[in-house]
């Protein structure tokens, strides 16, 4: 490195506002979210409540009370919140007491309000792996497509991929109306029929779209967990068995992880309690509007990132493979594929972390209240600024970080690895 | 990855198109163009409802003839539309403008002093400034309002363009950090010899060069923040909205009026229709940065 010059110091100087914003605005943030989530910050005990909206006078002052745990005596209690007001969480006089994992623990075990973020949950993850197949392999097939010199490729382009330039309120807005249940596509078959045969009668089809009911599968939460676990653990194995002779320490650090991760899943899956082991969980067919509006959108995404992709695929290579006697479809299995992989993965994290965080879409679509498209955005939205229960809004928001930290930070970490310049 | 995406464009190579087909490769090809003429026309299925239900009036819109083109042309959902939202409108500009120009900028400054004048930190810095663009926003929001609130930003067009500009910034310099990782070093240090100090380079050597860079990230910026719920719905109060969220109140009531609401749609998505449209080269070269690549 070289000797710190005036201009190098000029740079730091120039960089550094942006530097402390950012450290505030998102660790700083975080930091603090994560502090609320451990709080009960507008989510207080029943007791605590009980015991600070009543007078004094009208309790027994020797007695010994027990809240969040800790036992002492109510005169003790009543000393350390003084003044303090559980049912205005905003006003300075909120009191916020250290409550430890409590709301964890509420979202995971309790019947209300953890059963609605647990379907939030089941029909997030199953969301996304639809959302995924389903924008990948539309995205690549159209890619394909548009990969043969076809006349008016930017035509096509254009419109595959204008739904991006779109807002999700307005895709939202739009698609509410296209899945309207006695109208919109539901008429559209009988339209077309009615076109060619003036004797059919035109009338909705019998589905309600993001009001449909149907459950296509269902297990219960207990059942969820130790799939889950089963999974990790085979990802572990995986892992473990690719690094095993690199000798990597992170790697090790990450098995280790992923071990406890997989083993606490299945053990707590024996430890919930019982009421919540036959909760009925599934797949809602609901989800499907949500998924064709979102893949309307996203799809020209993959296919753009897949373009550019076939586009630095050297045209030598695909000669070589004809001429080694490859037919065209032998060329895309065996020599175009594997080299997309790496896209694959990477736009398979871009899009997976933007349906992890998804808010805007399902709550113009479906509404602040339709459980059975709820996804924690949503839940996180309205637990925190509708019925101000910040505590438990907190932890679902950092329920929703881990979730896509767990999928970002190892992209970001090989993604900039791998540069030289850094 | 990263070479296939950075360098790549859109463009088809220039490769000789095959001379005299056989009649098969000829039944090839017409099924190719059929499949990606219905692909089209599902994809514009959506836009031709919005059309069509938004040239109707209230009266006109039959729940059972909601595909058939309407009978008159007419414009009085789009005054409507246009009359409730016309505020809004605004305010989405005055958001708008000054959150890209400013995160746009600033992202310049970052991207030049992380490719050209590496410090010691860097290689921990750029990462951690980048994972704050894939945070799932809600884990700052209640920070984030309450900051705003005590510092009298709450509700107000001023806050919610700071969000805008504090959140951009990670992108915003990753766009710029790539671009202008490609200006030679040699240019840089040919300057340095000349005499040219930090600013002195960047205006005489990068900027000039940067009007590419800034068009992609002022595209995309304005894109984006013109496209933004979450923030805009929790930080504005009623007069402040930017027409997202009015978007959302428009037409509602005890019936749903679909012409005033699909209008509605068709002008908010207008302005990023209408860039996307004629500078779509620069929006996908944002929309392939923003997946990292690196």
């Amino acid at each position: 490195m070289r000797p710190m010059s005036r201009d190098r110091l000029t740079a730091i100087l120039m960089i550094t506002p942006s530097i402390i914003l950012l450290a505030i605005f998102v660790y700083g943030f975080i930091g603090k979210t994560i502090y609320s989530s451990l709080t009960d910050w507008g989510n207080p005990d029943p007791q605590k409540k009980a015991i600070l909206e009543v007078p004094p006078d009208q309790q027994p002052p020797d007695t010994t009370i027990t809240v969040n745990g800790v036992t002492q005596s109510l005169a003790d209690y009543r000393a350390s919140h003084n003044n303090c007001d559980t049912t205005a969480p905003l006003s300075d006089k909120a009191c916020v007491d250290f409550v430890g994992l409590k709301n964890y623990t509420e979202l995971f075990t309790s019947a209300f309000p953890g059963i609605r973020f647990r379907d939030d949950l089941v029909n997030e993850i199953f969301f996304t792996i639809i959302f995924l197949v389903a924008c990948l392999g539309l995205g690549l097939g159209m890619a394909m497509l548009l990969d043969q010199h076809i006349r008016g490729e930017g035509f096509f382009r254009t419109v595959f991929l204008f739904p991006m330039a779109l807002a999700f309120v307005v895709t939202g807005v739009v698609w509410a109306w296209l899945f309207r249940p006695e109208s919109g596509l539901n008429l559209l078959p009988s339209t077309i029929a009615h076109i060619f045969d003036p004797n059919v009668q035109i009338q909705p089809v019998n589905f309600g779209w993001y009001t449909d009911r149907t459950k296509l599968f269902s297990f219960t939460w207990q059942q969820l967990l130790i799939v889950v676990g089963i999974l990790i653990l085979l990802f572990m194995i995986y892992v473990a068995t690719t690094y095993w002779f690199k000798n990597r320490r992170l790697v090790v650090y990450i098995i280790a992880g992923l071990g406890l991760a997989g083993g606490l899943f299945i053990t707590g899956s024996f430890t919930i309690p019982a009421g919540i082991a036959r909760e009925s969980h599934g797949l809602n067919a609901a989800l499907l509007a949500i998924v064709l509006a979102a893949v309307w959108q996203m799809s020209g995404y993959t296919m753009a990132i897949y373009l550019a992709g076939l586009r630095g695929i050297p045209e030598e290579l695909r000669e070589a493979a004809r001429v080694d006697g490859c037919t065209e479809l032998q060329v895309y299995q065996h020599v175009i594929l594997p080299l997309l992989q790496p896209i694959t993965l990477s736009a398979a994290i871009i899009l997976g972390h933007i349906s992890l965080k998804i808010f805007d879409l399902v709550y113009v679509m479906a509404g602040d209240n339709n459980l059975l498209v709820d996804v924690p955005g949503v839940n996180m939205y309205i637990t925190t600024f509708r019925a101000n229960n910040f505590a438990l809004g907190s932890a679902m928001a950092i329920i929703m970080l881990i979730l896509v930290a767990v999928i970002i930070v190892p992209y970001l970490a090989t993604a900039l690895r791998k540069e030289p310049s850094l | 990855m990263s070479s296939i995406t950075t360098s790549a464009t859109l463009s088809t190579p220039a490769t000789s198109r095959y001379i005299g087909r056989s009649l098969g490769q000829r039944s090839r090809r017409l099924i190719l163009y059929l499949v990606l003429f219905a692909l089209m026309m599902l994809f514009l299925l959506p836009v031709y409802l919005v059309v069509i239900t938004s040239l109707k009036t209230l009266p006109e819109l039959d729940l059972l003839n909601v595909w058939r083109w309407p009978q008159a042309l007419n414009l009085s959902s789009f005054s409507d539309a246009l009359g409730q939202l016309a505020p809004f409108l605004l305010n989405s500009l005055i958001l708008t403008v000054p959150a890209t120009v400013i995160s746009a900028m600033l992202g310049s400054i970052n991207g030049y002093v992380l490719s050209k004048w590496h410090f010691r930190g860097a290689n921990i810095i750029f990462p951690l400034m980048l994972f704050g663009m894939f945070i799932p926003y809600q884990s700052i929001l209640i920070p984030l309002f309450q900051t705003l609130n005590s510092l009298g930003l709450f509700g107000g067009l001023g806050g919610l363009t700071l969000t805008h500009i504090v959140y951009g910034l990670p992108i915003t310099t990753l766009i710029f950090r790539n671009y202008y990782a490609e200006v030679p070093t040699e240019m840089i240090e040919a300057g340095q010899i000349d005499g040219a100090d930090f600013f002195g380079i960047y205006r005489q050597i990068l900027f000039p060069l940067s009007i590419p860079g800034f068009v992609v990230v002022i595209i995309w910026q304005f894109t984006q923040i013109w496209n933004e719920y979450l923030f805009a719905v929790t930080l504005t109060k009623n007069e402040w909205w930017p027409i997202t969220v009015e978007l959302t109140q428009l037409g509602t009531g005890q019936y749903v009026n679909y012409p005033v609401q699909m209008a509605g749609a068709f002008l908010t998505a207008l302005p990023t229709l209408i860039v996307y449209i004629f500078l779509g080269r620069y929006f996908i070269r944002g929309l392939l940065a923003g997946s990292i690549k690196g």
